[in-house]
């Protein structure tokens, strides 16, 4: 903890015109925004990483980068048990893209929004492409327990793996449940899922 | 009612989302000779002439950076730095400004309902339309001279690499990287002015998909509902920020809108 404080410390002093720009732009958000349904205010200020990545243009120092991710690390929380779900599920989820905005319904339920960037089965064909390609991802990647825990992980936050990915920290931001990840998992992994068959 | 029928025909089509840009692209030559923007251009006329508010005026006085009355290529030279009003607006945030001013609406009247449904269009929406089509063929050419327009630029910018939310994004999410989709959709990287200007020189426009006219001000509203945001205040000074900022990337492009989008 000391450590990474000194670091980000460091990331701030020699980045400081960056560093004020965050809090002029947080300020514009407070001022010119509102709030609508379940999208509250509270949403605006920037956490410690979002402010890292927007400052390092997404690229922090190798050495933050590492400290940040191990700090996203200590967030994801395993459930007891197998991690593998039911990929019919997890396939209705990655299709669906309900969850968090100001005309979505408050508490759920909510979806993956998965297709939206990523190629995941072949039987889909409009998938988007700011993610990598996911197809044959158990085949390639294997689907034992190591698997199956990097890939819980990745989607619960994916932040731990890479520091400023893109990808939204689906359930450190309570988007997806436990069940729901696992789900998804089986998606990925599960021999008899689409994505591996 | 031509459009209609065929656009009934696009959506009923199996394999609408690999073929929907042809299919879009031979909706768009169909409609050559008639566009539906035009319908929204007529009722923006009509709006335009209208008096309304306390004052029983309409907009004809209406100073949109030309001169009072003035509209041919005031769109093209938006957003700009305005004396009077001492700050830098967009059409949106200037025709607000007039409907206060001019006819002495509240403001709280003027943006009750500046975004419409498929069943009713909203009164900034048809003057939008109506306004921007007299800058068709020519260039555009936002004000990037006075120290505020600069400004407003630089805190677009600003905005536009900005995350945050539970989702963690910036605009530069989707359109931070070339040639990257959101499902089928094409996703233009708006701080590069190639991919800028064709974008600039067609809104606002009429979307096919849900056959509605829709304004650059509805745009920035919800791609942050897309972002897990709260929302922004219509014609605030962060969204004329970020219109400044894609419309001074995007600078040069004839105009060539209210055209039709997806």
């Amino acid at each position: 903890m000391k450590r990474f404080f000194v670091l980000l410390m460091l990331a701030i002093a020699g980045n400081a015109r960056s560093g004020s720009d965050s809090v002029e732009v947080e300020a514009v958000l407070k001022r010119d925004f509102r709030p609508r349904g379940q999208a509250t205010m509270d949403r605006v200020p920037q956490d410690g990483l979002q402010r890292l990545c927007t400052e390092s243009d997404n690229k922090p120092p190798p050495a933050l980068a590492r400290q940040l991710e191990a700090d996203q690390m200590k967030t994801i929380v395993y459930p007891q048990g197998s991690l593998l779900g039911d990929w019919k599920n997890g396939e209705r989820l990655a299709q669906g893209g309900r969850g968090l905005t100001w005309s979505d319904r408050a508490g759920g339920p909510n979806d993956g929004s998965c297709y939206n960037c990523h190629q995941i089965s072949p039987q889909e064909s409009s998938y988007g492409t700011i993610g990598p390609s996911l197809l044959g991802f158990g085949k390639k990647r294997g689907n034992g327990a190591e698997a199956q825990r990097y890939v819980y992980g990745k989607i619960y936050n994916s932040k731990a793996y890479n520091a400023c990915s893109q990808m939204p920290r689906l359930g450190h931001s309570g988007t997806l449940s436990a069940e729901q990840i696992k789900d998804l998992v089986a998606l990925l992994l599960d021999p008899a899922s689409p994505v591996n068959r | 009612m031509r459009f209609l029928v065929f656009l009934l025909a696009v959506v009923a089509a199996p394999g609408f989302a690999q073929d929907a840009r042809k299919e879009i692209q031979r909706y768009q030559q169909m409609i050559a000779e008639g566009s539906p923007a035009e319908l929204f251009e007529l009722e923006g006329e009509t709006l335009w002439k209208k008096p309304q508010g306390p004052n029983n005026v309409s907009l004809e006085r209406c100073d949109l950076g030309q001169g009072p009355g003035v509209l041919k290529g005031a769109y093209a030279r938006l957003p700009r730095y305005f004396k009077d009003a001492d700050r830098v607006m967009d059409l949106e945030t200037r025709l607000l400004y007039c409907m206060t001013t001019l006819q002495g609406r509240s403001r709280e009247e003027a943006t009750r309902r500046v975004f419409g449904n498929d069943d009713r269009p909203s009164e900034m929406e048809s003057l939008s339309a109506y306004i921007a089509a007299q800058s068709r063929g020519i260039p555009m050419a936002p004000g990037n001279t006075h120290p505020k327009e600069k400004e407003a630029y630089e805190l677009g910018r600003k905005l536009f690499f900005h995350r945050a939310g539970p989702w963690d994004f910036s605009c530069a999410s989707c359109h931070g990287e070339e040639n990257k989709r959101i499902r089928m959709q094409e996703l233009p990287m708006l701080a590069q002015p190639k991919y800028a200007r064709p974008v600039v020189a067609t809104w606002p426009a009429y979307r096919v998909s849900n056959s509605q006219f829709k304004t650059i001000q509805w745009r920035m509203n919800d791609c942050y509902r897309q972002m897990r945001m709260p929302e922004p205040v219509f014609a605030s000074e962060a969204t004329v920020a970020l219109i400044q900022f894609l419309t001074v990337n995007g600078k040069g492009e004839p105009y060539r809108g209210p055209g039709t989008k997806r």
